[in-house]
């Protein structure tokens, strides 16, 4: 059944990045890095969307790191399974795989 | 690899702008063959997945760190168009809601990460597949090696952009040093994860592993006689 290793799944991303993302290394990125060392880090603009409630990764208005982080990675992951699941599901074939097909005949058969 | 605003100039960010909505449009169309009722769930959450494993800046050396990308993984596991969807939506709503990589960057973003990170991982993916043993085993490995590519190619497809639109007077030659070596330890990285995550997902449901649809095919049902 598929519906029980979709839910790992999820919960595996919801603790991602509700709870481990508290631990990830706050250094720069890669790129960051670079542009700092080799001096085109100030060409940088702030985002347009700096303000925003989840800016940074960080929940507006709350005041502890660990729970504003987590709720800001919590809504975006539910917002990325939305909008790319959505689009997925849109998207799709809407006949059955060819390899499903046969795996349902085998099935038949047994 | 979250380009901000800035970085580029106007007309750069204007054409990785267009080859990013061309790429999303061509990928709209064909992620169609990849997908079905059973694996459309799947790409909703490897993108969801991806966004939460970007969040996990691991540390690579003197001050600084790397996160995955997701290319290789998400061409893997749900097939190269829907890969290219995925990241797509990722880096959207990172642009969008986490200020995350800038607006005006956005298609230099997906360009990067989407389109060469993608891309690369899956035909080195599907290079190796041509040519290792036709087995389940064969697929995390194959994996692996796409996703550690794919991060220094798409370092070096940034440089060459910062070449033809970078916003401050730096030497290509010095941003390329740095871009690919940083970023080729950032790749080993990528490619453990990768190989732990679809090495996963490969012994729980291999059925539902795009870069494994030729192998369970030719997985046929055999009846074996017991040694007397």
């Amino acid at each position: 059944m598929s519906r029980r290793f979709f839910a790992v799944f999820l919960l595996v991303a919801l603790v991602l990045a509700g709870v481990g993302s508290y631990y990830a290394s706050s250094h720069p990125d890669g790129l960051e890095y670079v542009a700092e060392k080799t001096g085109f880090l100030d060409s940088a603009e702030d985002s347009p969307v700096a303000d925003g409630p989840f800016a940074d990764y960080q929940t507006s208005g709350v005041e502890d790191e660990r729970v504003g982080g987590g709720l800001a990675g919590v809504v975006g992951v539910l917002l990325v399974l939305g909008i790319a699941g959505g689009l997925a599901w849109a998207v799709r074939r809407r006949t059955p795989s060819a390899p499903e097909a046969e795996r349902e005949l085998e099935d038949t058969n047994l | 690899m979250h380009v901000p605003d800035g970085f580029l100039d106007a007309p750069t960010s204007v054409a990785t702008g267009v080859v990013a909505a061309g790429a999303v449009g061509l990928a709209l169309r064909k992620a169609r063959t990849e997908l079905d009722d059973r694996t459309a769930p799947m790409a909703g959450l490897v993108a969801a997945f991806i966004f939460a494993a970007q969040m996990i800046n691991f540390p690579v050396g003197a001050g600084t760190s790397g996160h995955l990308l997701g290319g290789a993984l998400a061409a893997v596991l749900v097939g190269p168009w829907t890969g290219v969807l995925c990241l797509s939506v990722v880096l959207l709503v990172q642009g969008l809601f986490m200020a995350d990589g800038g607006i005006t960057a956005l298609g230099t973003n997906i360009t990067l990460m989407g389109i060469v990170g993608v891309g690369t991982g899956w035909l080195v993916f599907a290079g190796l597949r041509a040519v290792l043993p036709k087995t389940l085993a064969s697929v995390a490995p194959a994996a692996a090696v796409g996703a550690l590519l794919s991060v220094p190619v798409a370092a070096t497809v940034f440089t060459l952009l910062f070449a033809v639109g970078g916003q401050a007077p730096v030497e290509t030659g010095t941003v390329f040093t740095a871009m690919v070596g940083w970023h080729t330890l950032i790749g080993v990285g990528e490619a453990v994860v990768t190989a732990l995550v679809v090495g996963a997902v490969v012994a729980a449901r291999p059925d539902l592993v795009y870069g494994a649809r030729g192998l369970l095919a030719g997985r046929t049902l055999e009846i074996r006689k017991a040694a007397a």
